[in-house]
């Protein structure tokens, strides 16, 4: 972690002297003064990360309010669960989130086991753990496109969304499923391993580990990259808790928090893995940080292949599912995204039926409470770096 | 963690405590404690994170589960602290002042489920359902199907057809007197 940005922000307060007036905690902000004007970034819109929108009031290029909007895709995910048996519900979970649909597959699998006290195979496990962070390889290979294309360097767009196709090849010799793959299911998985898989897997590993140098050297070591990353979307280290961050952009402000690491699940306990952190504690910083993270997991993903067992049971017996009643009770079950802590808190009645499923998504908190602090006094030109660099998802808030 | 809900026995009583997992504690108090419980669990204890605050609807009880799931660093415990309230009498303090980012669930709960949380930051706003003028549709009693055949029409839905007659009327028109049409009349 040498080349991580120091401590200098430490303590960062946001300049506020051109703010508007503030009354009862709110900016007072006169549209019919022609001082300020409002615009909508999205829902459709190249520089946001999904269908929402962000409600700007900007003077000149300069942003002085901002509101999240959302509610462009509610598909009352939590309330259609509570009308349908367990087993139903999991064509819908993996819809919550697009490019790591895994973790929702996973959370949801392992809080039914979790009420039902079955327990999963070995082999099992090990599976999810590798579908699990191949899933994060997509998502940080997407994410990295993202932020690049959002300060205009749309090739690297192209370098790794090219090469997460190739990892969407795995997933569909895997699970039969490219984008959704409905992988987990209670008490395992769905199918074991395809032949020759661990040797194609070894050697994506190979060519995406040659891709991520050539971007590390037009990304992270391009001087218009810096000048627009480095001191962007500061994120103070006291503000983690104020706010609830959780994942990279935490990790980027010094807090050592990974739930593969502090709360051990599938078969993340016996790997190798390091805690990443960093001070740089702005929009470079976490990008880095990402980076950092996705080499790590490609090291994981060859660390899982070596250690999978070749033989074994891959599904627990499982009681007749269409008339699956799981024990009253509630858990919470939540697994490391790419974007931080993703939980499911579960509540059951005895029922056939889930009484209530809550689906916890890290960009609840960074896309609103957090982006609507960080993207004040900004450029607007610099509200989708900011975006991308928060790593925000919109399906998980409105689910 | 043992010590950490001994401390809070001596302090407040707890109606129900269970351990789930290792990592995953719950323990349920009454409405008036919430508010003390939670800053001492903050303040003292360290249970600095609040991973998401959410609320359960039990009908058949006339009660409303809102449970706060809290996470401490140091010792990497999750604790959910439950609270049953009135569902006639669906109000509940805000606590916005320990989490400043508390105030967008409780602005969700607020529409989704009709529970007041008052002097809550935005409170008020629409958060996805923008002009919703029924029962808050998280709640037990909103009936789906009577709302969905009261607000959207039915499509008319396609006309059947015998396939053989109609293809003979729409392609073979012209072949009508072809060997294959003849032999079936």
């Amino acid at each position: 972690m040498n080349r991580m940005s120091e401590n200098k922000y430490k303590g960062f307060e946001a300049d506020r002297s051109k703010y508007p007036e503030m009354k009862d905690g709110k900016p007072v902000i006169d549209l019919e003064s022609h001082k300020y004007t409002k615009i909508w970034q999205g829902p459709q819109h190249p520089g946001v990360t999904g269908n929402m929108a962000l409600e700007l009031i900007i003077d000149g290029d300069e942003v002085v309010d901002t509101k999240t909007r959302v509610g462009y895709l509610h598909r009352a995910f939590e309330k259609l669960m509570e009308r349908r048996r367990y087993i139903q519900c999991f064509p819908i979970v993996c819809r919550i989130c697009v490019p790591e649909p895994d973790t929702n597959e996973y959370c949801v699998s392992a809080a039914m086991e979790d009420l039902s006290g079955i327990v999963v195979p070995e082999k099992a496990q090990w599976l999810r753990t590798l579908n699990l962070e191949m899933s994060r390889v997509g998502s940080f290979l997407m994410w990295l496109g993202g932020q690049a294309g959002s300060i205009g360097m749309g090739a690297i767009g192209q370098w790794t969304v090219g090469m997460r196709d190739f990892w969407l090849d795995l997933f569909e010799e895997m699970t039969g499923g490219r984008v959704y793959h409905m992988y987990m299911i209670p008490g395992g998985v769905r199918k074991d391993l395809p032949d020759g898989f661990k040797d194609r897997a070894r050697d994506l590993i190979i060519r995406t580990r040659k891709l991520l140098v050539n971007i590390e050297n037009t990304f992270f070591n391009n001087i218009i990259v810096k000048s627009r990353l480095k001191g962007l979307g500061i994120i103070t280290p006291e503000m983690v808790d104020e706010y609830g961050i959780v994942g990279p952009n935490a990790r980027a402000s010094g807090r050592e928090c990974d739930i593969r690491i502090n709360n051990p699940y599938v078969k993340y306990g016996e790997l190798d893995i390091k805690m990443i952190t960093s001070n740089g504690c702005d929009a470079y910083a976490r990008a880095e940080l990402r980076y950092q993270e996705l080499l790590q997991s490609l090291d994981l993903v060859s660390q899982i292949l070596d250690k999978i067992p070749e033989k074994g049971e891959i599904q627990a017996k499982l009681p007749n599912v269409l008339h699956w009643k799981i024990p009253a009770g509630q858990t919470y079950v939540k697994a490391e995204s790419t974007r931080g802590e993703h939980g499911f808190y579960m509540v059951s009645d005895g029922s056939e039926f889930p009484r209530r499923v809550f689906a916890r998504g890290a960009s609840y908190t960074h896309a609103i409470s957090l982006l609507e602090k960080l993207a004040v006094n900004i450029s607007i030109s610099d509200t989708a770096a900011l975006m991308v660099s928060l790593h925000t998802c919109p399906p998980e808030i409105e689910r | 963690m043992e010590q950490i809900l001994n401390r809070i026995k001596d302090k407040i009583e707890i109606k129900i405590s269970t351990k789930k997992r290792d990592d995953l504690y719950f323990f349920t108090v009454e409405k008036e404690q919430i508010e003390f419980i939670l800053s001492y669990l903050k303040e003292q204890e360290n249970f600095t994170h609040l991973a998401f605050m959410q609320a359960v609807d039990y009908l058949e009880d006339g009660k409303f589960q809102l449970t706060y799931m809290l996470y401490n660093y140091k010792i990497h415990i999750n604790l959910g602290v439950n609270v049953l309230i009135d569902r006639k009498k669906a109000e509940m303090f805000s606590m916005h002042k320990l989490w400043p980012h508390i105030w967008q669930y409780q602005r969700e709960i607020h529409e989704l489920f009709g529970i007041n949380f008052p002097g809550s930051p935005r409170v008020n706003e629409s958060f996805v359902l923008e002009g919703w003028e029924e029962i808050p549709p998280m709640r037990r009693d909103f009936d789906t199907l009577e709302y969905s055949e009261k607000t959207f029409y039915q499509r008319p839905g396609r006309s059947t057809n015998d396939p053989k007659e109609y293809m003979k009327e729409k392609m073979y028109k012209n072949y009508a007197d072809t060997p294959t049409i003849r032999r079936e009349k």
